[in-house]
């Protein structure tokens, strides 16, 4: 069963807004990939319906512990950053499509901003074996969090924030840009709020380099059933509406259509 | 707790027990099935159908209100062509009854697609007259008594299987329209559909359903769905199937008391891929509490 109660061990706050959980789950340790999530009902207010999708931050298999870090944006994620030690969550995972390595890559860059920092770093634990090079964003320094973890499984952590505050002032896509143009990777993977997806997106138009990116989308049921969380995927010309949750939440960066109206005729 | 009768009969249909999986929040009913026994549900009624595949509206779909939810999917679909070569065979292998919700632009689409799903496997047909989330067809054919009775009796023509219209809540007065889908031939009704609601952000000023309107469900509804199943099942003589926001057993005793012959089940899917055998467990120790032993000793036993 996918659906289980697990118990929380540590539940912090690591920057401005931004906490992280540690639970217990035999099942989301052992099994979970990069980029999957897991779907939490929210405690103590029965009129908060929906679960909310946190992505898996990383795991630790040999003590089945899961990390999850979130930001308080409200009612329901402000429940979560009060829970304690020993409080259960009914949480429904890992699920949807994670991140994949098609075979024969050496060398990635990661890409993450803000909260989308968090799901990039299961890259790099998981997958540490390869040369991987890191593109950190965030708001400010009292926003940045876990930049140590990545030190660990990077060649080289690149920083930048919007108020220079740490690392290179302005958009994180402007520094792998850069880098892009000294030296390509097998493939990058993305996560972050759509502005960075989008000018991402932009950049990739000059380079042929493969790029996975990882989507946010308000979700209902979380498992393909109820079509609320989708985006559309495919060319300008050909594209359908994808579901996040079981399609995604990873999809190849040049089918995701962000810009645009894409108002049915039908 | 074996014993216990929980079988209901709708318009000459057996359901093994009340519960209905509602169209539009279990899929094909086979998203869900690694996390439940489909088999035992009383009936799925399967994710809105159309004549052609449909897109379904623009993101954002979904957002959470109060005890409740505003969705605007808009009916996406792989069409009814689809849906009967790809999808029915499998979903057949279930001992389950299959609704197939049709939704049309026109009397003709409509009729069209009763016709095509006569000669498929599907057990009932549910006439969808109460989209609030598409611009043709939907609900603006549902608010109007004329127009649900003649789109009911154009449609019964094409129908082989019984015929359950869905009503939508958004009218001045329920039993109207309830009474014009009898008229029409409907064997059975069902309602309510979700009411037409707004969210507004106001950091961005904007709406926040890239529809900007939306259906509300969830616990916010129950109480005016089933004042509206009460009012309509004094005025029909059809079996209604009561549905609004319920998410325990103890509210599909409430629905059944009003008059509901069968009830759906929604949100609650929403909320957890398995509510629905929650529901069943509470119904079933609910009748074992109170030494019921059939259903039927519920079904519009309100005392008033």
């Amino acid at each position: 069963m996918y659906r289980h109660s697990v118990e929380i061990i540590e539940n912090k706050k690591i920057a401005s807004n931004i906490y992280k959980m540690t639970i217990i789950s035999n099942h989301v340790a052992q099994t979970a990939n990069p980029g999957q999530f897991i779907h939490i009902k929210i405690p103590y207010d029965e009129s908060l319906l929906l679960r909310r999708p946190i992505s898996i931050n990383g795991v630790n298999r040999d003590q089945n512990l899961v990390d999850i870090v979130y930001q308080v944006v409200g009612k329901g994620t402000k429940i979560l950053s009060h829970l304690v030690t020993g409080e259960k969550l009914d949480i429904l995972g890992p699920l949807g499509r994670g991140f994949w390595i098609p075979k024969g890559t050496k060398k990635i860059y990661i890409v993450g901003g803000g909260c989308g920092v968090a799901p990039i770093r299961f890259i790099g634990e998981r997958w540490n074996h390869l040369d991987i090079i890191s593109f950190l964003g965030f708001r400010g320094q009292s926003w940045a969090y876990q930049i140590d973890e990545f030190e660990k499984f990077s060649r080289k952590v690149f920083l930048s924030s919007d108020d220079g505050s740490i690392g290179f002032k302005g958009p994180i896509v402007s520094l792998l840009d850069k880098q892009l143009s000294i030296d390509k990777p097998d493939l990058i993977m993305a996560c972050g709020p759509i502005p960075m997806i989008k000018a991402l997106q932009k950049t990739l138009i000059k380079y042929d380099i493969p790029c996975q990116i990882s989507l946010e989308e308000r979700m209902g049921c979380g498992i393909g059933g109820c079509l609320v969380c989708t985006c559309a995927i495919g060319s300008k010309n050909n594209w359908n509406y994808k579901k996040v949750c079981t399609h995604g939440p990873v999809f190849w960066s040049e089918e995701v259509i962000l810009d645009g109206e894409f108002e049915t005729k039908c | 707790m074996e014993n216990l009768k929980l079988n209901v009969n709708v318009a000459g249909v057996h359901f093994k027990n009340p519960l209905i999986a509602a169209s539009g929040t279990f899929g094909f009913g086979l998203e869900y099935k690694d996390y439940i026994d489909l088999n035992q549900l009383g009936g799925i009624s399967v994710t809105g159908l159309t004549l052609e595949p449909r897109k379904g509206n623009p993101p954002p779909r979904i957002v959470e209100t109060p005890s409740g939810i505003l969705n605007s999917v808009g009916l996406q679909n792989p069409g009814v062509e689809y849906f009967i070569e790809s999808v029915l065979p499998e979903l057949k292998q279930y001992n389950t009854i299959i609704i197939a919700n049709i939704n049309g632009n026109s009397l003709d689409e409509y009729c069209h697609m009763a016709s095509r799903l006569q000669q498929a496997d599907i057990h009932m047909l549910e006439l969808n007259l109460s989209c609030p989330n598409v611009k043709q067809g939907g609900v603006s054919f549902g608010t109007d008594p004329k127009m649900v009775y003649s789109i009911t009796k154009a449609v019964k023509k094409h129908s082989y299987q019984p015929l359950v219209v869905k009503l939508t809540p958004n009218v001045t007065d329920i039993t109207e329209i309830a009474l014009a889908a009898q008229q029409g031939g409907a064997d059975a009704i069902s309602l309510v559909n979700t009411f037409l609601g707004m969210a507004i952000d106001v950091k961005t000023r904007r709406p926040v359903l890239g529809n900007i309107t939306g259906g509300l469900s969830g616990p916010a509804i129950k109480p005016i769905a089933l004042r509206m199943v009460w009012q309509v099942s004094k005025v029909v003589d059809i079996p209604i199937i009561g549905m609004g926001g319920i998410m325990t057993g103890q509210e599909v005793v409430e629905f059944l008391l009003a008059g509901a012959t069968a009830v759906s089940v929604g949100t609650a899917n929403l909320v957890s891929p398995n509510s629905m055998i929650e529901i069943l467990n509470e119904l079933k120790n609910y009748m074992v509490n109170n030494k019921i032993f059939d259903i039927h000793e519920l079904i519009g036993g309100l005392i008033v």
